[in-house]
């Protein structure tokens, strides 16, 4: 709480007595103290901000033109795309967006595995940050179902299914996420209220929290020193520089580049050769036929080439699961006595490789029609992912880790 | 480590690139014959409109697209349009809606025939050309004519009056069709067929996406701002940092 | 840190170059979100000319026909009708259709039309968007010396047969002649003038 200030002058000033703009851009851009030796993969935080953005700009001014009627929905998105002036391009941004999105996401939590960010005492941001994944996975999911071609149709059947597997209420409970005994118009209004009202607002408060979070503890960098255990005679970290204007300015030109990629898809390869917009999405959706390959989007795959591992309908959405909840437990899991890679020894190295590896295996498998082999290897990077996770307590503990400097290491450039 | 995550990023990428194989609906191992798509060939576009006005809309609708739009994108005027395009009596801004009811189609054809808006975006331009070259003699079918990459197609051969009748004369063991010979000709020497049917195929992959002329248009533009952009922002980084130590 | 040295015109040069580039490029991002807000070729097709055949229509008859969603009324007066109009004068607020914006200029007469029998206007109310109703007949409820004209249910605007505004009521200006021509004898196009503006 501010005291008033009689002698406060301008505009800033009227404000300043009244709302603590000031003070709220001091405590969380020019004297938040970030360590000075961030590196490419920093970046990606705030391009998850920049993404968030645009995904809610292009969607609200997609939502002026869209029909949320399982009979108009398909037309009206080849209305945005034809009839509306730019309609494509602002399509285009929001279907390349949701892509993008898991692309940053998915590096900046990478970021944070290799840098152990999620360890004590960034438990909460690590936590944050979960939630924040799981809601987006749940907006995608939804806002692929309103364009209501074949592959949301399916995909969304498909899914909605899994909730079947649960014993005594599945069912039910699949009935009462869809409203009707298939997908149907009655999922397609609700999948659009959660997705352009509900789920954006959670998504929002979550990363306010997350920033909250991160802001309260200070950030961790690439070498895992608390930056705060070495003060000035000011009381600020001698390893910490102001976020504004030092990391404003190197965060531009991370746009600035991100920005350059994301053209080139828009402009160029809006569909990313049926990565980011499917081919059979571009058949109305059709309760009786569903489509001979039924793939989800590449964000999801991985989870799903596990659900195919197992063998059993309900073991398998354990499983799905648990790859998901097994992340939560990270900073738990972790008895390291370092954070950062650089100071972890060999065995976490390899183990971090094999998970990414495993990831992308996954990944890819997710997207293939099962064979044999591809089913084999897919229980094989399933147990790998595990494993990571699972024996995370004891490899960490006995990996040779090197003795952590006392301040960063920064080479000017 | 930082190597081996800059090869795991490298290898995603690749994934990526990669096509998509099982992806296309209708069989992942047929053979499909390659056609070359260019949006700036406008002639050719024209060609292809004029052969789609004429064979395909009087089954096929293509109603999320509007004939005034699609002649202006492909450089016609409007009284061509009027005279030469438009069958059914529409007006040049509507869009192209089929004469034939929908009732009737399905009781001819079995389904009521797809609307051709994005056929190219679902199908892929490589299938329709394949598709549109691929009808030959199979009395067992009720329409006498049967496809090689759709087999029991509920479609006559309609352009078999400029390309003639074909008949199979290779199958794979499995059964598929892999080489067809021409038993009647059409009006049109094969190559000259070919190349008709490039140009409807080119037309419908700018059915497809009218968007795309103006996406190319645009891109170099938006990307050189960027650069210029990055630049100068970069340029801003380097001189703040240098306070940094 | 240490700030010795520091160029501040070089820094302040870059900082005002990246501004002026980014806020160019946030100038030009802006025009699609704008500019998809305006009436799409759905739109535009439905708001595009529309013709009508007035052969069937009688002295002192009405009809109406849509044109951009609002409804156009097509009077074919009668000659007492035509004859009454100049005695109006002095009740009107604008008489001799002094604001360019309410017709076209082929438009700008007593009769406020290109055939003096036929009337063409759009059927809404200046003031607040209703749509008045014709009133063809002489006197009535519309008081003694009424000579036939339209009345707006909503705050009682009147206008005459030509749509002049009557002074005293809440409508500034007279109804809209849309732009029009007639393509023969008895089918007009309404939307479009001769020389092809909207």
């Amino acid at each position: 709480m501010g005291e008033f200030n009689p002698n406060a002058k301008g505009l800033l000033g009227w404000i300043d007595n009244r709302f603590p703009l000031s003070k709220m851009w001091n405590e969380h851009l020019a004297q938040y103290y970030a360590p000075k030796n961030f590196n490419f993969w920093y970046f990606f935080g705030s391009l998850a901000l920049l993404v968030l953005v645009n995904q809610i700009l292009t969607g609200i001014w997609l939502t002026m033109h869209y029909k949320t009627d399982g009979a108009l929905a398909f037309a009206s998105v080849e209305y945005i795309m034809r009839d509306v002036d730019w309609g494509w391009l602002i399509r285009y941004m929001h279907s390349t967006g949701a892509s993008a999105f898991f692309v940053v996401v998915y590096l900046h939590m990478f970021r944070g595995l290799m840098y152990g960010s999620y360890r004590q005492p960034r438990e909460l941001i690590w936590i944050f940050g979960m939630i924040i994944y799981v809601a987006l996975m749940a907006e995608a999911f939804m806002g692929y179902l309103l364009p209501w071609g074949q592959m949301s149709y399916w995909g969304a059947q498909v899914i909605i299914s899994l909730f079947g597997a649960i014993p005594y209420v599945g069912d039910a409970l699949s009935e009462w996420i869809r409203g009707d005994f298939v997908v149907s118009d009655a999922t397609l209004n609700r999948f659009f209220a959660f997705h352009v009202i509900a789920v954006p607002i959670v998504l929002l408060g979550l990363v306010v929290a997350h920033i909250i979070a991160l802001h309260e503890v200070g950030s961790n960098n690439p070498d895992g020193v608390e930056i705060k255990k070495n003060k000035d005679e000011n009381g600020i970290p001698v390893d910490g520089i102001p976020f504004h204007p030092y990391y404003s300015v190197k965060d531009i030109v991370g746009v600035g580049v991100f920005l350059f990629f994301f053209a080139l898809i828009i402009f160029y390869a809006p569909e990313m050769g049926g990565w980011f917009l499917e081919k059979d999405n571009f058949v109305p959706a059709d309760p009786l036929t569903t489509p001979p390959n039924i793939v989800p989007l590449w964000y999801f795959t991985p989870f799903y080439a596990i659900l195919r591992a197992v063998p059993d309908k309900f073991l398998g959405v354990v499983a799905m699961g648990a790859a998901i909840v097994v992340l939560f437990l990270l900073p738990w899991l972790d008895r390291s006595p370092v954070k950062s890679i650089r100071y972890r020894g060999w065995i976490y190295k390899i183990a971090l490789a094999i998970f990414v590896v495993s990831f992308i295996a996954l990944g890819y498998i997710g997207t293939q029609h099962p064979t044999p082999t591809l089913t084999m290897l897919g229980r094989t990077f399933s147990a790998l992912y595990f494993a990571f996770f699972l024996l995370m307590p004891w490899y960490t503990k006995l990996d040779k880790t090197k003795p952590v400097p006392d301040r960063v290491t920064f080479k000017k450039h | 480590m930082k190597k081996m995550t800059i090869k795991a990023l490298a290898a995603t990428a690749m994934l990526m690139l990669a096509p998509v194989a099982g992806f296309a609906g209708g069989g992942g191992n047929l053979h499909l014959d390659h056609v070359k798509i260019d949006m700036g060939d406008k002639a050719s576009l024209q060609r292809g409109f004029k052969l789609f006005a004429n064979y395909c809309l009087s089954c096929h609708a293509a109603s999320y697209a509007r004939y005034n739009r699609t002649a202006s994108d492909l450089g016609i005027s409007e009284i061509m349009l009027k005279e030469n395009l438009i069958f059914t009596g529409a007006k040049v801004h509507s869009p192209m809606k089929v004469a034939m009811p929908a009732e009737g189609a399905k009781d001819w054809f079995g389904k009521t025939p797809p609307d051709l808006s994005v056929i190219a975006r679902s199908r892929g331009t490589d299938w329709l050309y394949t598709y549109l070259r691929g009808f030959y003699l199979d009395p067992k079918k009720p329409v006498g004519t049967n496809n090689t990459v759709f087999p029991d197609v509920g479609m006559p051969h309609v352009l078999w009056e400029l390309q003639g009748w074909q008949e199979a004369a290779e199958r794979s063991e499995d059964g598929h069709v892999t080489k067809l010979t021409l038993v009647e000709p059409g009006a049109m020497q094969p190559e000259e067929y070919d190349a008709a049917v490039r140009d409807l195929v080119n037309f419908l992959a700018y059915l497809g996406e009218p968007a795309q002329l103006e996406r190319s248009r645009l891109g170099p533009w938006v990307l050189l701002f960027l650069l210029v952009f990055s630049f100068v922002a970069y340029l801003l980084k380097k001189e703040y940092w240098k306070d940094v130590h | 840190m240490a700030n010795e040295g520091v160029d501040l015109k070089r820094r302040r040069f870059l900082t005002a170059a990246t501004t002026v580039v980014g806020g160019v490029g946030a100038v030009y991002l802006a025009v699609p979100f704008v500019a998809s807000m305006q009436p799409s070729a759905r739109a535009k097709a439905a708001g595009a000319p529309v013709e009508a055949d007035i052969s069937k229509l009688e002295p002192g008859q009405m009809m109406t026909v849509e044109w951009r969603g609002v409804p156009v009324w097509i009077v074919r007066r009668t000659e007492q009708n035509l004859n009454d109009l100049p005695a109006m004068n002095s009740q009107l607020r604008d008489p001799d259709s002094e604001n360019p914006d309410q017709q076209p200029d082929y438009c700008k007469n007593i009769n406020r039309s290109i055939k003096a029998e036929y009337l063409i206007a759009v059927g809404i109310c200046t003031h607040l968007g209703c749509s008045p109703s014709y009133h063809p007949e002489m006197g009535g409820e519309l008081g003694a010396d009424w000579k036939g004209g339209f009345f707006c249910p909503c705050h009682g605007s009147r206008f005459d047969l030509s749509g002049r505004v009557f002074q005293g009521v809440p409508a500034p200006t007279n109804l809209r002649v849309p732009p029009h021509h007639y393509l023969t004898e008895s089918r007009v196009l309404v939307g479009l003038d001769e020389k092809g503006a909207a």
